[in-house]
């Protein structure tokens, strides 16, 4: 009894030791990531071809996915507003969910799901087939060369994939709700156009994505770099980053509303 | 352990005894928690980040399966180390990428990427990267395993030609015999952490050491153990009083 309690405040403690001491790791290693990445300004191609690869990565699964958001929008929205007389507010609302919410969130999570996971089995798999080693080897710094250019990469992907979410998302809810359900279509836009306000709505908008983008690209490539070199620790590695990006996510959008809210 | 200037010197012994962790120490990628590495009176593992980097500049090393980076050409891979610490322009650039892959017998295949090629290929594209920026030291781990004996035969040849063309001290981590015997000026024998014998191929061939002895005519039982340690056989079976 007294040694099953005993194994169990072992284990407690080793679990927790082991969270403390990766979450000091990882912190180390993004204050490296921003430390290594100002010779990044000198070889900007290196981020701009990681910006068109995950770009090219996660647009269509993106912009298909708004156009389907903005559908189920403009129904589920227009079936409110009917409530209180309010369906000329369709376009207002539309906008004002996508750009506030879910352009930032959805895309966050789907980027995570693509991009992420991608990035996380690429930089596992180099560590295996020991090409960071090599680069080390040949005195090239594997941060520099290869992590800091994808974060970057992915920091500057997030809210340009997340406007193209909101945009397609917004075409989305006026083809349900101006053509198929008849909403009028100088309502929908002037209602919009009157009602969105570009620092506060858009702003705060862009602000999540950015942050997203930081977390997402952040925790892929930490994922990959601290993965274990075998297929298994590949494989584990890229379920990580898809769990905690997720979660981390969702924790930081209610962090974010929370303190754009109170000002 | 030392490694004679301008020589060949072969590290060898049994999976897993340590052979690749030299390697290892001397390029700075295990610090040795006690000792010294030295490489030019430098203790390796006394230096940060920017003395590696500046001391790994002088040192070439070809990994076990060539560790070709998968998203560049096999140009490119060569390429690679001329690129990012040479102020080179790319005509030159160009021109020494086909001398080093002429020199592999491998100019043909630079457009090629890293998954068209064979291993043994890929190991010689490996070489020809190693050697791109002609370092003092080179460091070779496991150069021959997973080939096939025309593939073995080359790439033990191309140790020797590109270590006396260079002048380069080169360090080859193997099990190997044969081919390394062939090849090497000097041979430790590491086994239990330790250096279990040294010498010349001359020399090793005549030892009468049980651990050289067990190596070199491939004794599957010896001083290495064929049998895990742990419970015998008859504990194992439960048999009692009967002899082994």
């Amino acid at each position: 009894m007294m040694h099953e309690l005993v194994n169990r405040i072992t284990r407690l403690g080793s679990f927790v030791r082991s969270n403390i001491t990766g979450i000091g790791y990882a912190t180390k290693m993004f204050i490296t990531v921003i430390g290594r990445s100002i010779g990044l300004l000198k070889r900007f191609r290196l981020v701009s071809d990681q910006v068109f690869f995950l770009g090219n990565y996660s647009f269509v699964i993106i912009a298909v996915s708004g156009l389907f958001v903005g559908f189920v929008l403009g129904l589920q929205g227009y079936y409110t507003l009917n409530r209180y007389g309010s369906e000329q507010a369709l376009g207002l609302l539309v906008a004002l969910s996508l750009t506030r919410e879910l352009g930032p969130v959805v895309t966050a999570l789907l980027f995570a799901g693509r991009a992420g996971t991608s990035l996380t089995a690429e930089i596992g798999l180099m560590k295996a087939g020991e090409q960071l080693s090599a680069m080390e080897m040949m005195a090239v710094d594997p941060v520099a060369r290869v992590i800091a250019p994808r974060f970057w990469a992915g920091v500057i992907a997030m809210p340009i994939l997340a406007a193209i979410f909101s945009a397609v998302g917004i075409v989305g809810g006026y083809l349900v709700g101006v053509p198929l359900i008849g909403v009028d279509s100088g309502a929908f836009w002037s209602q919009m156009q009157g009602g969105v306000d570009v620092l506060n709505d858009v702003g705060n908008g862009v602000i999540k994505s950015v942050v997203f983008g930081i977390a997402v690209t952040f925790i892929a490539l930490y994922q990959g770099y601290e993965s274990k070199p075998t297929p298994e620790g590949v494989s584990l590695a890229t379920t990580r980053t898809v769990v905690i990006s997720s979660l981390a996510i969702l924790a930081l959008d209610f962090l974010l509303t929370a303190v754009m809210f109170s000002t | 352990m030392s490694f004679a200037k301008g020589k060949l010197t072969a590290v060898m012994g049994g999976s897993g005894c340590g052979k690749t962790t030299v390697l290892r120490l001397l390029g700075g990628q295990v610090r040795a928690n006690s000792g010294k590495v030295l490489f030019e009176n430098e203790d390796i593992s006394l230096l940060n980040n920017e003395g590696l980097i500046r001391i790994r500049r002088k040192m070439g090393m070809l990994f076990q399966f060539g560790a070709l980076f998968t998203d560049m050409s096999v140009f490119e891979n060569v390429a690679f180390p001329l690129r990012e610490h040479t102020p080179l322009d790319e005509q030159t650039i160009t021109d020494l990428v086909m001398l080093k892959l002429n020199a592999v017998g491998l100019r043909n295949a630079r457009d090629l990427m890293p998954s068209q090629i064979s291993g043994g290929m890929a190991r010689r594209v490996a070489f020809a990267r190693a050697v791109a920026l002609d370092p003092p030291l080179i460091m070779y781990d496991e150069p021959f395993a997973g080939l096939d004996p025309i593939a073995l035969g080359v790439t033990a040849r191309l140790i020797k030609e590109m270590n006396n063309a260079l002048g380069a001290t080169s360090i080859l981590v193997t099990h190997d015999v044969p081919e390394t015997f062939a090849i090497a000026d000097y041979v430790y024998f590491i086994a239990n952490g330790k250096i279990a014998a040294e010498g010349t191929p001359t020399e090793l061939m005549k030892s009468k050491d049980l651990f050289v002895r067990q190596f070199i005519d491939a004794q599957p039982d010896g001083p290495v153990p064929f049998h895990y340690p742990g419970k015998t056989l008859q504990d194992d079976f439960g048999i009692t009083g009967a002899t082994s």
